[in-house]
């Protein structure tokens, strides 16, 4: 369920890396104590985010939650898809309903945050 | 199988949501399903279909005497001198400066004897504020533990539920109710709800809900029955704009300002907060209730400042996604003379303003 390359917060966002390029998501975990999801706020591309900071946020039927990014850096592309189809974040979001991507300011960030298996235990599973 | 925390109050349906892995949540100190199987999915099968809800929290209580009639008349806003025996009606307990204690509904069981449904997290204080009022001869009993409740809804609640009594359903008119049995078990049969679908809420001993509640699944299941919790009872009851106590409603907001006019009789010759409402009503009611719809993206939630014309100028009681609908919905308190439907509004969302649009309310009505 846990993909073993990427790296996980406690907020439940995961990020996987490429070069010099993190990818950001919400874990399994996470849709699922939200429910359905109906709404995503991405910021815009360009927009300089930092880690622990918020990057958007994900709306449920019930509430809103924002999202953390687990890194530093500068957004170069958001998941657009997302602004019609938030449901897929429910569906699929550790493939295709990733959020933003970011090239990573401080790559050795990735260090602090849960490997898959310590995610897994974080969350009681 | 997790346990709630120890010092929430518990259904006697608990165990139940629990074991079909019902997401709990804290609701005002109770235990309660906010979902089983998501809020879309139970909503739209309540429209569609029929959904079961175990909403045992909500509190009872009984006024019963000689004056039984009078008390109840005198501590509400509707006309409780109007009813019948075996009907109910929606009514207001107020303050005497006219801020509501509660939204109630009271059903005349007899002559001497109301039985009055009360929201779960207010029951100790209506108690309390109706036998403060009470000049009467009449007792008033504090009867919630002596009830679960099940409330049945839906376009197929009733083919549901007739499964289950002899008690002919077709029979009980909207907002009436009979007393019978269900599953062999004594229960009073209101043809009421708060999901604006047709349907049923049923009142029985909490040592048999369990018994009921599996029974009534068994029933519904060929029409597609779902248990369904807190979540799409709030989604369904805002789309027919009915009113949510501590949003719509408060100590802080009048009948006449919650667009609740209809449950204020001043025909009668004195009830609480009477006067309060009258002095408001002389000098003009200054804001309202009223619903809009998102214009802009994003969803205009419980508590949102609403603006008009870059000033502040009132909130959102409620809001959120309409499944029946598809559009981002809710209802504001906004000052009477800016509440014309299509004016557009701008609702705060995250410091943001973002365009509504005041809409005719309910959002959603049922075929009759």
């Amino acid at each position: 369920m846990y993909p073993e390359d990427f790296r996980y917060t406690k907020e439940h966002e995961w990020v996987s890396v490429a070069g010099a390029v993190g990818t950001i998501g919400i874990t399994d975990h996470a849709q699922h104590e939200l429910g359905d999801i109906v709404y995503v706020d991405l910021p815009k591309v360009g927009a300089t985010i930092s880690q622990g900071g918020t990057v958007g946020s994900v709306e449920s039927v019930k509430a809103v939650s924002d999202i953390y990014s687990p890194v530093s850096g500068e957004v170069v592309e958001i998941n657009s898809a997302l602004a019609d189809t938030p449901e897929k974040l429910n569906e699929n979001p550790h493939g295709d309903a990733w959020l933003v991507k970011v090239k990573l300011s401080a790559p050795d960030e990735i260090k602090s945050l849960m490997s898959a298996e310590d995610y897994r235990k974080y969350i009681g599973e | 199988m997790s346990q709630p925390t120890a010092d929430l109050k518990v259904t006697p349906l608990n165990s139940v949501h629990r074991k079909s892995g019902a997401k709990m949540v804290d609701f005002g100190g109770w235990d309660m399903p906010v979902q089983y199987s998501g809020i879309i999915d139970e909503h739209n099968t309540v429209r569609n279909a029929v959904g079961l809800f175990d909403v045992s929290h909500m509190g009872e209580i009984e006024v019963r005497g000689p004056e039984a009639l009078n008390l109840v008349d005198y501590v509400s806003t509707n006309n409780a001198s109007k009813l019948k025996t075996g009907q109910a009606h929606y009514s207001g307990l107020l303050y005497e400066h006219g801020g509501f204690v509660d939204d109630i509904l009271v059903h005349k069981v007899d002559d001497d004897h109301f039985f009055i449904c009360v929201n779960a997290s207010n029951q100790e204080k209506d108690f309390d504020h109706i036998n403060l009022m009470s000049r009467h001869k009449a007792t008033v009993e504090y009867a919630s533990e002596r009830y679960a409740q099940i409330a049945v809804q839906g376009p197929k609640a009733l083919a549901t539920l007739q499964k289950l009594t002899r008690t002919p359903l077709e029979q009980i008119r909207y907002y009436w109710f009979q007393d019978g049995e269900v599953a062999d078990v004594v229960a009073r049969i209101a043809r009421t709800g708060y999901t604006g679908e047709d349907g049923f809420e049923i009142y029985i001993a909490p040592e048999r809900a369990e018994a009921v509640w599996d029974k009534l699944l068994d029933a519904g299941q060929e029409f597609g029955i779902k248990p369904c919790g807190l979540g799409a009872r709030n989604t369904l009851r805002l789309e027919s704009k009915m009113a949510l106590y501590g949003h719509e409603i408060g100590a802080s907001i009048s009948p006449l300002e919650a667009d609740l006019g209809w449950i204020v009789k001043f025909e009668k010759p004195e009830f609480v907060g009477r006067a309060a409402l009258e002095q408001q009503k002389s000098e003009g009611v200054k804001r309202t209730l009223v619903g809009f719809e998102m214009i802009g993206r994003g969803i205009g939630r419980d508590g949102y400042e609403v603006y008009i014309d870059g000033a502040p100028a009132g909130w959102v009681t409620s809001g959120g996604p309409s499944p029946t609908t598809g559009k981002n919905i809710g209802l504001c308190i906004l000052p009477v003379e800016a509440a014309q439907v299509g004016r557009t509004i701008q609702i705060m969302i995250r410091n943001q303003p973002v365009d509504a649009v005041i809409v005719p309310t309910p959002f959603y009505k049922r075929a009759k």
